[in-house]
């Protein structure tokens, strides 16, 4: 495994970890289809919350959630329509997150939590 | 997240308009939303506000910015909000009490390491500041001496954003600006007495400037219709205060205004050259338009040297701003006014060849009609007095000197004063303002007096402008020689100074 996917898939357990913490329940992970995949698909038992999870080791190249731009946004959109088709889920209201994972070397794992990012 | 409000300044022409910036921090994805109809240059502000503030020591909010600039309708331009932009999205963020900003205007471009750039038109951003009810302005500090021609205002001036945020924190002190300097006398103009003879060409621009005029001068080259219209601005009384903060905000909406904040009150000499283009002579420029050389001539004087040489459309182009005294420019982004009442001199030689003696030409006669015919009727029926120059036929000094620039501007503001003294209930300082209506009802003149314009009129000899324009000369006469009004005398004299066969 490439060093970039190790840190992506660490973020990813960070990403789910936090997101337990705080009550939301975790239904899926790495949800594929021909689209591309869903990172994280949790619920707050009222609504779907699709979660994107971005991880860097530092900030020299940006933050991590500015990565997460227009394009992107329209495709997490376009997934979680196919993820609802896909488990038959009816008409559900779903809010898209962000999470930004900061792994930097030597100093404490950072998660920052953009909710209803988009 | 957070709420916060700043206040700067949009120039719409040299009119400003007092912009509130408001910033809303968190939310959402980092990034930088600019909304209230900026343009291009504003929406570079955002990457230049986020360098400044980075480099200057401080933490960026990586949340979600929406920056409005209101009034929404108004559209925005230039980089002088940077400083309002950045003080405003790091108030929402909470590093400033938004109690600091109340009550401020901030202007000023940030360069990407905080340091504040001077802007252009910081002069009437201050006046509309002023009458929109700001308490206190911070302008970049290159702009101080500019600032200090504005009273009834606070004024800070700043070397960089730090300075700033200090300064609104109550931890330092900004720069003021020094006292008014006082008008200073610049270089004064050449004199009158160097001009060599011409009784009539020196007797029509006293007229012209005793009534705020126009003049066209011909003759020969070599007989000092250049240096005459040089030293006719010598002639000119003073501007008053409103007279020069008018031509100082023109100045400085054309980035023309010298750093050092001295308020010249010099009544302005604009002399392009035949070459210029449209734009440079009205104002114009893509967006929105900038101030040309008649607006830069306000209350003083263009100068059209070669008359002829210029390209008819420009000389044509002159006719509206010279019945308006204003001109209205549009552009994609808007319509803006400037100012340009000035008085429009114009030289010319009588034919291309132009010998020293006009019995000497060798043009054809439809060359020398074409000629001056170049000057279109329209134009020459707003121009009051022509002139014609004769050659010069002895340089010996005579035992009297020329008349000097001093004794001939006694003479034109004594007669200004009692122009400005009749007119003054009705809001007109100069003859040449007074609508033509108004001289031929409440201040007509017996049918006597006026004969002479009715036999000109009737014979189609000039215009009915033409006939106001001479009434305006003849009232200027009556002036100069100390009467109430008018006899049928100065009429004539009026009129003979009007004889197109003069040019």
């Amino acid at each position: 495994m490439a060093a970039k996917d190790a840190l992506g898939r660490r973020g990813e357990e960070l990403a789910a970890a936090y997101l337990a913490e705080h009550g939301l329940v975790v239904l899926d992970r790495n949800w594929r289809c021909r689209l591309g995949e869903l990172d994280i698909v949790c619920t707050d038992t009222r609504r779907l919350v699709v979660c994107e999870v971005k991880t860097r080791s530092s900030t020299r190249f940006g933050l991590p959630a500015e990565a997460v731009d227009a394009r992107k946004a329209h495709r997490i959109r376009q997934l979680a329509g196919a993820w609802l088709a896909a488990h038959h889920v009816p008409w559900v209201e779903v809010r898209y997150d962000v999470l930004a994972v900061l792994v930097e070397p030597g100093a404490p794992v950072r998660v920052h939590h953009y909710e209803a990012a988009f | 997240m957070g709420l916060a409000r700043t206040w700067s300044v949009a120039l719409h022409g040299v009119a400003g308009h007092l912009v509130e910036i408001e910033s809303d921090v968190g939310g959402g994805l980092p990034g930088i939303h600019l909304v209230g109809l900026p343009d291009a240059a504003l929406h570079e502000s955002k990457d230049r506000v986020k360098a400044a503030v980075v480099n200057s020591g401080w933490q960026w909010p990586n949340e979600r910015i929406v920056l409005a600039l209101s009034p929404a309708m108004l559209r925005k331009a230039g980089s002088g909000f940077d400083l309002a932009l950045a003080c405003a999205v790091l108030a929402a963020d909470g590093i400033l009490p938004q109690s600091a900003l109340n009550g401020s205007v901030l202007l000023g471009e940030l360069a990407l390491d905080g340091r504040l750039r001077p802007i252009r038109g910081v002069l009437p951003c201050l006046l509309a500041a002023r009458a929109a009810g700001a308490e206190r302005v911070v302008v970049p500090a290159a702009a101080l001496g500019e600032a200090s021609l504005v009273d009834g205002l606070a004024v800070f001036g700043a070397a960089s954003l730090t300075d700033v945020l200090r300064w609104l924190a109550g931890e330092a002190e900004l720069a003021r600006p020094g006292p008014r300097p006082n008008p200073v006398d610049d270089a004064a103009p050449a004199d009158l007495a160097d001009v060599v003879g011409q009784h009539d060409a020196r007797h029509a621009c006293e007229i012209a400037a005793a009534g705020g005029h126009h003049v066209l001068l011909v003759g020969p080259p070599g007989t000092g219709k250049t240096m005459l219209a040089q030293r006719f601005v010598g002639l000119l009384p003073r501007l008053d205060a409103a007279g020069a903060l008018d031509l100082a905000s023109i100045r400085s909406a054309a980035g023309r205004l010298p750093g050092a904040g001295v308020l010249s009150t010099v009544p302005p000499l604009i002399a392009p050259h035949h070459s210029t283009s449209m734009a440079a002579l009205i104002g114009g420029g893509s967006g929105l338009a900038r101030p040309g050389a008649v607006s830069l001539a306000h209350r003083g004087v263009l100068f059209l040297d070669e008359a002829p040489e210029w390209a008819p459309h420009l000389l044509d182009a002159l006719r509206t701003p010279l019945e308006d005294g204003a001109v209205r420019l549009s552009r994609a982004e808007g319509t803006v006014e400037y100012p340009a009442r000035f008085q429009l001199v114009l030289a010319a030689n009588p034919c291309p060849c132009a010998p020293a003696h006009d019995r000497d030409c060798v043009c054809p006669s439809l060359v020398r009609r074409r000629y001056l015919g170049r000057l279109s009727g329209p134009l020459l029926d707003r121009v009051d007095l022509r002139a014609r120059m004769l050659p010069i036929t002895t340089l010996a000094t005579v035992a009297e000197p020329w008349e000097s620039t001093a004794q001939v501007r006694g003479r034109v503001i004594g007669a200004r004063a009692a122009a400005a003294a009749r007119w003054a209930g009705h809001g007109w300082a100069t003859n040449a303002e007074v609508p033509g209506p108004v001289l031929r009802t409440r201040f007509a003149l017996p049918a006597g007096v006026v004969r002479p314009l009715d036999s000109a009129l009737r014979a189609g000899e000039i215009t009915a402008r033409g006939a106001d324009r001479a009434l305006r000369v003849a009232w200027t006469l009556a002036d100069l020689a100390g009467r109430d009004r008018p006899d049928r005398e100065l009429v004539e004299t009026a009129l003979f100074f009007r004889d197109r066969r003069a040019a």
